[in-house]
């Protein structure tokens, strides 16, 4: 059952990420390219998916998730160094390209060799990334680094 | 207001829609960088039915649409050093900062979690300024 809703929520989250245009890189780009031709696209997308969210956020208030036992407790909020590298990492790829892990998924079937190849290389360094991140726990780190 | 506005509002909409569904009933974050990454390195794979679940309903539903439609484009740059080289980054980077654009964007933000809000002003940031050296100085992409 948990596994049905899985489905629907992937095939939801699929087709609210074609059609919202987040599926081609020039849009993202467009967005990311301030000094040229901006494009306020992914703004909109943004707002439009914050706002169902934050009405889910308010109701999980003193209630269970129909399917599990309870709602995910909310993170430390605690800003750390791997926050603020990973996500800027993270931004130059997105930047560099034009996708993030979702609509690389949503887009397999008509990306072509070069979205299977942008896949790849994405699951290769989901791959390295607990080593990258042990690196950047390591004990001397900011005492010599 | 652009048609392209219209259509992002919409299909942002579905993509809150599905974190919601995702929440409620599955008590899960929509994140797709850790539902994908927890399956890589091993670290969800008891959970494997449900996240596979999810990630065939991502390729699928999409995939349908876009047939039906008469085929879509991702206009992805053919340069394969940048595809690489992007591939790694999102991948390093999101496991790292715990989360991509669904997880520290949509499902952060709309919890006013401060975690969220500072990943993406720091993914926006540093895409915007990649952009505009990749693009606008260097000439790459």
């Amino acid at each position: 059952m948990r596994s049905l809703v899985s489905f629907m929520v992937g095939a939801l989250f699929g087709l609210g990420l074609l059609i919202s245009g987040m599926t081609d890189t020039t849009k993202v780009q467009g967005w990311l390219d301030i000094f040229g031709n901006w494009d306020p696209t992914l703004a909109f997308v943004m707002g439009g998916a914050i706002v169902p969210m934050a009405v889910a956020w308010w109701f999980t208030q003193g209630r269970k998730p129909v399917l599990a036992a309870q709602f995910p407790k909310p993170p430390e909020p605690r800003i750390g160094r791997n926050l603020v590298i990973g996500s800027t990492l993270f931004g130059m790829g997105w930047g560099l390209a034009g996708l993030c892990p979702g609509p690389v998924v949503a887009s397999l079937s008509f990306s072509g060799i070069g979205g299977l190849g942008f896949f790849v290389a994405m699951l290769a360094g989901m791959l390295l990334a607990p080593y990258i991140r042990s690196w950047l726990d390591r004990p001397a780190a900011g005492v010599y680094g | 207001m652009p048609m392209d506005w219209v259509m992002g509002l919409l299909g942002g909409l579905l993509i809150g829609s599905a974190a919601a569904l995702y929440l409620l009933v599955n008590g899960r974050i929509m994140g797709a960088s850790g539902i994908i990454g927890g399956l890589v390195d091993g670290s969800a794979r008891h959970e494997w039915a449900e996240r596979g679940a999810l990630l065939a309903g991502l390729f699928i539903a999409p995939a349908a649409l876009a047939f039906a439609m008469g085929g879509s484009e991702t206009h992805l740059t053919g340069n394969w050093a940048v595809i690489i080289a992007a591939g790694l980054l999102v991948g390093i980077g999101t496991r790292i900062a715990n989360g991509c654009t669904s997880g520290h964007g949509v499902c952060g933000i709309s919890r006013l979690s401060l975690r969220g809000i500072v990943a993406t002003v720091f993914y926006i940031g540093a895409g915007g300024l990649t952009v505009v050296i990749f693009k606008h100085v260097l000439g790459v992409i």
